[in-house]
């Protein structure tokens, strides 16, 4: 047990960058992704060796600042939650047709059962659509270790790699051998460069360099050190597991030995021959994975109506969520178990805004102000306020993805729904609200957008946010009138004259923004306990 | 030997030190451990829990199977039944905190969450931020449930207060002190009340 650290697999993903010389690590924070980054934060290994580790604005900044980063020939992560992806998609789909030139892999951290999301999107179908490799650990160790593995692979290929991870792999801890840590690169710029020029004659030629490097990729995955064929005595049923499922696969054979052949995946393309031999040798196939039924819907193409393959779309698994030990018991025909009966005076406690949090004030002045109006006319977004959703505040009717509020607010007002209203965080803002912002500004939509400005990404657990201090500067910039950019504490003791700024800039037909300034609480508690350690 | 926990209680109550001293413990054992935490929107007041496993053998799944659990630890009396559905029907043990934290509108009679608690077979009790504050920091309620939970966790007493040494190392003398109080105060109760 001599050298084994307790980590978790975000944790893991960040000491293996480390190990393996990483130069920098972009990111915007993003549960469950937010302690990759926050790791190499407080590494001090990363702050002797000047490693780039300050917070992006969005993660298609990230994503761009990691491939400019690996143009310059230096190894890079950047590290997201899925549906941050989404707002990185542009550069990431692109990038597989520049190319890497330094070491980059693409972290994307997913969310099945939507612990902490609006969705439970998979990311290998990103990585699917992009052709870039992914990697899927099952464990710690393995995240660790897929790190160096990544790098490596990345610079071989000169290829982004995707390393794909699920919420609980992100947040459990487990033991985590180190092996011997790299140095840095030294700056080099590609071969060739014009391999970064996307110009259709130029990108044609890097597209088809890609479809032949796939054929290779997928060579690759054949003699992957995570694609493992494990025999089993009894043919009736292949099983194939990936990622985190391997886990709960194992678990319910405490010996560890499964009567039956099974194919384990931790990197894709899939390896097409040992997928091949799982077909040919068993009878049918149980198809076990964490997230959208990716492998599953492959294999059905494979050989339509030839094999019966059981998984999410029979039912055998439930089409949507985590899987857990009981799932796949229930899947393997194993007995299930089960505990206690939770007494039915249980009753739900769901998330809520933290006493004394500036947001409840501020939601308490909204709601004054539009209480004499038909309902459904605030747009918001997210972060900590979403929670205005529920009860007692029910205070917003929209949350869809960041910066959607100012948008959406606009559009609605577009269309005639006036007073319409926009709530965004001061990070969510700078994150992807901007160019909303600037959308309306052109226009003269008569909407009315509050900032709210707690200086830091709360949500996340505290991070720096990217305008802090400068919230009027930028609206100002984007033509914002500045009679009608309006400051306001929200406190108590100032709730009337907060209803009264509200009042008029919601009457104001033309942009307006209020920004209800006060520091988030759990910031300030942070910020006292560590200044008074 | 093997033990799986279910850590519960609500966001900000400390739950995760408390696997993280139970985790201290373990390794120096050098046993196997896999806890898997609760992060994001839940902390926000929310309920959270832990799954906090811990064997001599190699572990397989981050998440215990159902009725499978050796001991539910919960530092809210409610919380504490919210996942009954993972302790074993024929070994299982529930040590909680019977002082509610009330963040809800439709929190239930506390007398019924309670007289739920004592019906269970095997149950430890007790009012631990009376006796955080009898111990002198009454921030120390997890430590006390911790201490009433510690004979059924398959460790030696001495192992925990170990681990508070090190888990409280750059607080000072006088915070390990009351810790190691909260401790010792929620053995006793668990030693009289098994």
């Amino acid at each position: 047990m001599a050298n084994k650290l307790l980590l978790l697999g975000d944790e893991a993903i960040a000491l293996g960058a480390l190990d393996a010389g990483l130069s920098g690590i972009y990111a915007y924070p993003g549960t469950p992704s937010t302690e990759i980054t926050e790791y190499v934060q407080h590494s001090a290994v990363a702050k002797e060796n000047n490693i780039h580790c300050s917070w992006s604005t969005n993660e298609k900044t990230a994503m761009e600042a990691a491939l400019g980063m690996s143009y310059a020939g230096k190894r890079a992560m950047v590290c997201m939650k899925h549906v941050g992806l989404n707002v990185a998609a542009d550069p990431f789909i692109n990038s597989a047709i520049t190319g890497a030139n330094g070491g980059l892999i693409v972290v994307s951290a997913d969310d099945p059962s939507m612990h902490s999301s609006q969705n439970e999107q998979d990311s290998r179908f990103y990585g699917k659509f992009a052709m870039v490799p992914i990697l899927e650990p099952s464990s710690q160790q393995e995240a660790y270790d897929m790190v160096h593995y990544g790098f490596n692979f990345s610079e071989k290929y000169k290829i982004p790699v995707l390393l794909r991870i699920t919420t609980r792999m992100a947040h459990s801890r487990s033991g985590v051998v180190r092996v011997a840590s790299r140095e840095q690169n030294t700056m080099h710029l590609p071969d060739d460069l014009r391999q970064f020029v996307l110009l259709p004659a130029i990108a044609r030629k890097r597209y088809k360099n890609l479809l032949a490097s796939h054929l290779l990729f997928i060579e690759e995955s054949e003699n992957s050190p995570f694609n493992t064929y494990i025999d089993g005595p009894d043919k009736s049923m292949g099983i194939l597991v990936s990622g985190i499922a391997l886990n709960y696969l194992m678990e319910n054979f405490p010996d560890r030995k499964i009567p039956y052949p099974v194919l384990k995946i931790g990197q894709y393309p899939l390896p097409r021959k040992l997928v091949e031999k799982l077909i040919d040798e068993c009878g049918e196939l149980l198809i076990l994975e964490d997230g959208y039924p990716m492998i599953e819907e492959l294999i059905s193409g494979y050989v339509p109506g030839v094999k019966k393959i059981r998984g999410r779309f029979d039912g055998t698994i439930p089409r949507t969520g985590e899987l857990n030990p009981n799932i796949l018991a229930v899947a393997l025909g194993l007995p299930d178990t089960k505990g206690l009966q939770v007494p039915d005076l249980m009753v739900g406690r769901p998330p809520q805004l933290c006493s004394g949090c500036p947001h409840i004030d501020s939601y308490k002045a909204l709601n004054e102000v539009l209480a004499d109006l038909p309902k459904g006319r605030v747009f918001s977004d997210i972060g900590c306020y979403t929670l205005g959703a529920l009860a007692p505040y029910e205070a917003i009717n929209s949350c869809v993805d960041m910066g959607a509020s100012i948008t959406m607010a606009k559009g609605a007002a577009d269309a005639g729904f006036i007073p319409s209203v926009a709530v965004i965080g001061d990070s969510t803002f700078t994150h992807s609200g901007i160019t909303g912002l600037l959308d309306a500004v052109n226009d003269k939509s008569p909407v009315t957008i509050i900032i709210l400005d707690n200086a830091t990404t709360a949500m996340t657990g505290g991070q720096d946010s990217a305008g802090t201090g400068r919230l009027e500067d930028i609206c100002k910039a984007l033509g914002v009138e500045e009679s009608h950019i309006r400051v306001i504490k929200p406190l108590k003791k100032y709730h009337e004259e907060n209803v009264r700024v509200m009042k008029e800039e919601i009457d104001y037909m033309g942009v307006s923004v209020i920004i209800p300034r006060r520091e988030c609480i759990v910031a300030i508690d942070k910020r006292m306990r560590q200044k008074f350690k | 030997m093997k033990k799986d926990i279910i850590l519960a209680g609500v966001g900000g109550q400390g739950i995760i030190s408390i696997a993280a001293i139970i985790g201290y413990a373990a390794l120096q054992e050098k046993m196997f451990l896999k806890q898997s935490e609760v992060h994001g929107m839940s902390q926000r007041g929310g309920d959270v829990m832990s799954n906090l496993r811990i064997s001599h053998e190699e572990i397989a799944s981050d998440l215990i199977p159902f009725g499978q659990a050796d001991l539910i630890i919960s530092v809210e009396p409610l919380e504490s039944l919210r996942y009954l559905g993972y302790l074993s029907p024929q070994t299982g043990w529930l040590v909680t905190n019977t002082t509610p934290f009330n963040n809800i509108s439709n929190y239930p009679e506390l007398d019924t969450v309670i007289a739920a608690i004592k019906k269970l077979p095997r149950h430890i009790a007790l009012d631990a931020d009376t006796l955080a504050k009898e111990a002198g920091s009454a921030r120390s309620a997890n430590i006390v449930i911790l201490g009433a939970a510690s004979p059924f966790l398959g460790l030696a007493y001495e192992k925990f207060e170990d681990a508070i040494r090190f888990t409280f190392r750059t607080k000072g003398e006088d915070v390990i002190g009351k810790n190691l109080k909260a401790l010792k105060l929620g053995r006793e109760f668990a030693d009289k009340n098994i």
